[in-house]
């Protein structure tokens, strides 16, 4: 892991000032594993998302790899992943 | 009125405006500066009750007008769900509000219409101004990182239309109108075309709102806002010391069905939006004569209506001088000196941009209810104009068939004619 680590509180503090959250969906349960969609949150949604975990957190995200993480688990992981290849540089 | 000029007046699709079912009004939502909700609002037009005041959306002190129409009471939070606040301008939130009200009152629930047989048509002036100002604050202030994913549509002129038609899964023929203050007419009468055309439902009408600094100094412009101070002199249109309006935020949203359709499920209806017509001024200097009353008479036409026919006529009331001479004129040339009520509670909200006339048709509709047309409150009539404008408070009267004025910056003229059912 990373110093300073990207956690499941950052993500969901990030998700709900930049897009707010649904009503009929709980964010406090377990969602690691919950699609973004089922969590209802589109494309621009997941935009806003990851600009506002660019410019807190430093990292430029690859679009590729944010296209493909579709739960906030792998999310996660790729934000980790890009802050330990931040570090080791 | 020729069927020439007829095909002039901004229908696309060419010729007249056509034939087909008769469209009607079974529900209205409303947001406007003297009441929020339609019955606080239409209970404060009656009364003559006033909702300017002094700016407090932002800090007005350094600009030349600093009295606006702003809707009180407001809590965008406590209406819609937190999905939509980080993606919604103002006037979004305010038009979400207002059509959510007005499909209640229609007594339209989800799945009760299939999605595409269901339609939005709002009319809009500047989009959403508020949000766009701060997103550019953040660019400039802060860096391209900052700016929000959604000011992609945030700002858009149609997404109040789009954002209405995500909500309550409509997903048959929209679209916006954009010509300032005709805009509410304009896209009234684009939603009973689409109800010729075999739609169920059309949400229609406009919602707006620029009161932020970016969008005041866009509004200062036209030269047109009044800089007065006392909100009950600043805008008196018709009234010899007239100079300018007091600009407002907030609009109507309306329901329209074919009247087949509402009497076979049952609906109340408030009315039919029986004619419409559409000019444009000629450039100025070319000498010929401003289009409104060829947009009065043409819609009464459509309407197949005679001057005599109509009860009382919603000004559009501009509060500049040489525009009230104009539509002064324009009602005298068509009805005759003092043969008609006319009257222009917008002095009570200020003029609303693409909400205004929209916000019109609903007070026409319920004038024509409840038998009494709402006062201009606080005008004193310049002896120089010839039309029997209602300023003493409440007139009683009989009332069957009502016309609504409507023009927009750069030469709109829209006009609308809304019979009693």
């Amino acid at each position: 892991m990373p110093a300073k680590e990207f956690t499941l509180d950052d993500l969901k503090r990030i998700l709900l000032a930049g897009a707010g959250a649904d009503e009929s969906v709980d964010l406090d349960a377990d969602i690691s594993d919950t699609d973004f969609e089922t969590l209802g949150y589109e494309s621009l949604a997941l935009l806003e998302t990851s600009s506002r975990i660019e410019r807190e957190f430093g990292v430029s995200l690859d679009e590729g790899a944010l296209f493909d993480a579709n739960t906030p688990r792998a999310l996660i992981a790729v934000v980790n992943n890009h802050l330990l290849a931040l570090e080791s540089a | 009125m020729s069927a020439t000029s007829i095909s002039t007046t901004g229908d696309a699709s060419g010729g007249a405006e056509g034939s087909g079912p008769v469209t009607v009004v079974t529900g209205v939502g409303v947001t406007a500066p003297n009441g929020l909700g339609v019955e606080d609002f239409w209970a404060a037009t009656r009364a003559g009750k006033s909702g300017i005041g002094r700016i407090t959306r932002f800090d007005p002190a350094g600009y030349p007008s600093r009295l606006a129409g702003e809707v009180p009471g407001f809590v965008a939070a406590d209406h819609l769900p937190g999905r939509l606040l980080p993606q919604t301008d103002h006037m979004t939130r305010l038009a979400l509000v207002a059509a959510d009200w007005a499909l209640q009152d229609a007594g339209i629930g989800p799945g009760d219409v299939p999605d595409f047989d269901m339609g939005v048509v709002t009319a809009s002036s500047a989009g959403g101004f508020e949000f766009g100002e701060n997103e550019l604050r953040a660019l400039w202030g802060q860096g391209s990182q900052y700016v929000s994913a959604y000011q992609s549509f945030a700002w858009f002129y149609a997404v109040n239309t789009g954002q209405i038609s995500i909500r309550n899964g409509m997903r048959g023929p929209s679209g916006v109108l954009v010509s300032d203050q005709a805009g509410g007419l304009d896209a009234l009468a684009q939603g009973r075309r689409l109800i010729r055309r075999g739609s169920t439902l059309i949400v229609s009408g406009g919602v707006d709102a620029s009161i932020c600094s970016w969008g005041w100094a866009a509004q200062l412009t036209t030269g047109r806002l009044s800089t007065g101070d006392d909100p009950a002199t600043a805008y008196l249109p018709f009234d010899r010391s007239a100079s300018g309006h007091v600009a407002g935020e907030g609009g109507a949203l309306l329901i329209l069905e074919s009247e087949d359709g509402a009497r076979r499920r049952g609906a109340q209806v408030y009315g039919e939006l029986a004619g419409y017509a559409a000019t444009f001024d000629p450039a100025p200097g070319s000498g010929r004569p401003p289009g409104l009353a060829r947009a009065i008479t043409t819609a009464l036409d459509d309407a197949g209506v005679r001057p005599e026919d109509i009860d009382v006529v919603f000004a559009d009331a501009a509060g500049v001088p040489e525009l009230d001479r104009i539509e002064a004129e324009a009602i005298t040339s068509v009805f005759g000196a003092r043969q008609v009520p006319v009257t222009a509670p917008k002095v009570l909200t200020g003029r609303l941009n693409s909400g205004a006339a929209a916000l019109d048709v609903v007070t026409a509709l319920l004038s024509l209810r409840d038998g009494v047309i709402p006062p201009t409150t606080g005008v004193r009539l310049d002896p120089e104009f010839d039309i029997d404008l209602v300023t003493a408070g409440a007139r009683p009267a009989d009332l069957r068939t009502a016309l609504v004025l409507a023009r927009g910056h750069g030469g709109f003229n829209s006009a609308v004619v809304v019979r009693r059912s």
